[in-house]
């Protein structure tokens, strides 16, 4: 397993963290070419504030000048214009569609003040789940209906593991409140709500070990609602699939 | 000018009385004052409770930046800050900076102290109104406050309140009886504010004095103009919206709530299926008006401060009454940038992106029109005029960051990181203050007769503006560095998640010793206002120290003696010559004044 400890956690001027996602360098370039402009925007506008105040000599100004009103805003709008274009062209390609039907299927469930996983098994289906059936002394903290048969291969855990180079689709639910489903180095983040099934897709594609965080306050314990996502090559993550439908077939088995 | 002492401003030059007898005269004028309908000591006490909830707000979050920067440093006499007494800090920091400062000082102070001298006029429209919307937000001030004394604390899901956190006791401490305490408090703010902006509504349109067409009218006037408007739409909203969640709360409604919800292991059964989306919906179509309702008022008087001192007429005036009502009405239609990562329809987020980006042109063409006013103007750099520059500063270095996280795509890795933190508290709690500041030091002649010490001003500023970059530029960076708000602590945790929290912390650190920094350049201000009380009154004739031209620096125009005549205004604001040696005030037909001449 990879160390992540021993590279710094985030790089660069802007400080941000590596990106390890198919679509993180379009969405990189596009931030920094944003906090570039924004920089430079900010520099101008204050140089020209400055230098505006240590003009020696008081100089006639008129109080209308068409051209000054409207050129900058002209030049402004076309930049920003360009800025939004850009970005809902990245934001269509993420989220106008679903992900491909082909993509690899995880549930997240977030509850106070942890985050579960739940893998569909060799059916390739979730089992029903029910908020009645919620034991978590019990070993079913999703509730999950053991009498559905679409149930009895789930693999429920509190790591998220995924190969990498494969395309995922992750489906968000929350028993309780609302939480913030996000992992800063796959560049995605989506509320998980109660009542409701919100979806994201993404294509991790460096493994290692990343940080899953809450970003919704959700209460005390919201500071430590967080998981790890483990993305490893196809062939070791097979293995790990492997072990853990052994596993849960083992479980079934006994009465 | 030779003009006649007003009879109130010869009480304040008369000999002290012995020190006994003040508490004396204090108890017996105290009724007079509390239940005054007066506009001015109505505007005062609007004043007064701004100042308190500004000086609890800011010592909440002093004690929140040392927590997280030293998580186990205890708070004197308090003991160690669970992260549930963090959470409610942070709830009840926000709640009262944003409600009860940056609402209520700029619309409701201010207002009430200058806007009817601004139009000429004797008095706001409705007098016994406005002294109802005062006793409401003291009540709901002490309402607010009240929730740190019951059982369970003050709430602890943000200033923003998302259910179901919020609809249920068992979602944590603090959600049960503080949490009624603070959409009680709400509820009063929201119609007190209403009530207050039907007053400055009407008292726009209806008490102008004769001159004072539309096109007359300072930026100040429209700043509260509409601000008010966005009051009346966002705030009634508001208001609904509480009433719902109250329902939710005491009557097993589902407004807000699925059928079904386990919260703490205890199966919530509600009427209905509702959704938390709704009150997203409806809080943020409050929420992001009234960060304009906190600006507009400064954007206007910064305006006309430049204006002043630069010896100027605004430039592209009528651009700018046209800028602020479209902020206005753009800040009406933008509310679901707050929701691209809630769950909101894809193609939703588009639109509101769009509509956010399109703020950042009206927002620009105040910033222009502020440069090209002060370019080669040779200001006067008084302080009301460095805390005016402050707030274009201030405004720019917060309102670049805008269109970046009006764009999904960035905002989907930037939602409520560290960068919304800076993002917002430079643009609208710094530029904000500024205001403030600005309207503090520059009305101060008409506030206390004094004008306040221009060395202290001027420290108070520099120390200000320092402080302020250095606390909230940094929190970009750790924002990007992807750390989420109200984490109540960044160390002790393991895995991957632990070592990217951790990196933040020097950084953090910096914040903290910064904020520390910030909060005692503001002991300069504090000392200013004191020694103001002992300092001389200006000399009554000259009413007008700054040689400003908007009607407040009329002779007379705080105190309106009954046989005056009325006002009547001949001109628009901030006429002056193009060398600036003299101007033209609004109230005066013919003469013009010397701008140098004492």
């Amino acid at each position: 397993m990879q160390a992540p400890q021993a590279i710094p956690p985030t790089h660069g001027f802007w400080n941000l963290p590596t990106d390890a996602a198919a679509h993180g360098h379009a969405l990189d370039t596009h931030l920094l070419l944003n906090l570039w402009i924004a920089l430079a925007l900010l520099a101008l506008a204050h140089l020209i504030l400055l230098l505006g105040l240590a003009i020696r000599k008081r100089t006639h100004r008129p109080y209308h000048q068409l051209l000054i009103e409207y050129l900058p805003l002209a030049a402004l709008t076309l930049l920003f214009a360009f800025l939004a274009l850009r970005a809902q062209q990245l934001w269509a390609t993420q989220r106008y569609t679903g992900a491909d039907l082909s993509a690899m299927q995880v549930e997240v469930t977030g509850q106070q003040f942890i985050w579960y996983f739940r893998y569909p098994g060799p059916d390739a289906a979730f089992g029903r789940t029910k908020l009645s059936l919620v034991a978590p002394d019990n070993a079913n903290p999703l509730g999950i209906d053991l009498s559905d048969t679409y149930s009895r291969d789930d693999i429920v855990t509190s790591q998220l593991v995924l190969p990498a180079n494969r395309e995922v689709d992750l489906t968000l639910r929350a028993q309780d409140v609302i939480h913030g489903f996000a992992i800063p180095e796959m560049r995605i983040k989506q509320n998980a709500i109660p009542g409701q099934i919100t979806h994201i897709h993404f294509t991790p594609d460096t493994p290692g070990d990343y940080a899953i965080l809450c970003t919704q306050v959700c209460g005390m314990g919201h500071y430590r609602m967080l998981a790890t996502l483990r993305v490893l090559p196809l062939a070791d993550f097979n293995t790990w699939l492997h072990t853990e439908e052994a596993l849960q077939a083992r479980d079934e088995s006994q009465p | 000018m030779s003009l006649p002492t007003p009879p109130s401003m010869r009480n304040h030059q008369g000999a002290p009385s012995s020190r006994g007898l003040i508490a004396l005269r204090w108890a017996r004028r105290a009724p007079r004052v509390l239940f005054s309908t007066n506009h001015r000591t109505i505007g005062f006490g609007y004043l007064a409770i701004s100042l308190i909830a500004v000086i609890i707000g800011a010592l909440l979050s002093l004690v929140m930046r040392v927590h997280l920067a030293w998580p186990n440093w205890p708070l004197p006499i308090y003991g160690a800050i669970l992260p549930e007494d963090y959470l409610a800090f942070v709830t009840m920091h926000g709640t009262l900076m944003l409600f009860f400062v940056l609402t209520v000082a700029p619309q409701s102070g201010f207002g009430n102290l200058i806007l009817p001298a601004q139009l000429g006029a004797r008095h706001m429209a409705f007098p016994r109104l406005n002294a109802l919307g005062l006793y409401l937000t003291a009540v709901a001030l002490l309402t607010l406050l009240a929730a740190f004394f019951v059982p369970g604390g003050a709430p602890i899901g943000g200033w923003t309140a998302y259910p179901p956190l919020s609809s249920t006791p068992l979602a944590g401490p603090g959600q049960g009886f503080g949490m009624d305490l603070w959409l009680s408090s709400i509820a009063f703010f929201a119609i007190a504010t209403t009530l207050n902006a039907i007053n400055t509504l009407t008292t726009i349109t209806t008490l102008r004095c004769e001159g004072l067409t539309w096109q007359r009218l300072p930026l100040t006037v429209w700043g509260w103009f509409t601000a008010a408007m966005l009051s009346i739409i966002s705030f009634s909203v508001l208001l609904a919206a509480i009433l719902l969640l109250f329902c939710d709360r005491h009557l097993h409604s589902g407004f807000f709530l699925p059928a079904q919800d386990l919260v703490n292991g205890v199966l919530l059964q509600h009427r209905g299926d509702g959704s938390p989306l709704l009150w997203l919906h409806l809080f943020w179509f409050f929420g992001h008006p009234e960060v304009y309702i906190a600006i507009l008022p400064g954007m206007g008087l910064t305006s006309m401060v430049l204006a002043n001192f630069s010896r100027r007429r605004v430039f592209a005036y009528r651009l700018m009454i046209a800028t602020t009502l479209l902020i206005g009405f753009l800040g009406i239609i933008v509310w679901g940038h707050h929701m691209f990562v809630a769950g909101l329809n894809p193609f939703a987020g588009t639109a509101f992106s769009i509509s956010t980006i399109a703020i950042a042109i009206p927002a620009a063409a105040k910033v222009f029109s502020w440069l090209a006013t002060t370019w080669g103007s040779r200001p006067r750099l008084t302080t009301p005029m460095l805390f005016a520059l402050g707030f274009v500063s201030l405004f720019i270095t917060g309102g670049i960051t805008g269109p970046i996280l009006a764009q999904p795509i960035l905002d989907e890795y930037l939602h409520n990181t560290f960068f919304v933190v800076a993002h917002f508290h430079l643009i609208m709690a710094m530029a904000g203050v500024f205001g403030l500041f600005c309207a503090t030091y520059y009305w101060a002649p008409l506030l206390f007769h004094r004008t306040l010490s221009e060395p202290l001003g001027k420290l108070h500023f520099w120390t200000t503006l320092l402080g302020a970059y250095s606390t909230f530029l940094p929190m970009h960076f750790t924002g990007l560095a992807a750390e989420p708000r109200h984490y109540s602590q960044l160390n002790g945790i393991a895995g991957p998640s632990a070592s990217l929290l951790q990196s933040t912390l020097p950084l953090q650190r910096h914040i903290t010793a910064s904020a520390i920094f910030l909060l005692c350049a503001q002991l300069p201000f504090f000392l200013n206002l004191l020694l103001a009380w002992r300092r001389p009154a200006n000399n009554p004739t000259d009413t007008n120290p700054w040689h400003a031209t908007t009607m407040e620096w009329a002779p007379n125009a705080l105190n309106p003696h009954p046989n005056d005549q009325p006002s009547i205004v001949y001109r628009g604001p901030s006429h002056y010559t193009d060398s600036g040696t003299e101007f033209y005030p609004q109230w005066s037909d013919v003469n013009t004044f010397n701008t140098e001449a004492e």
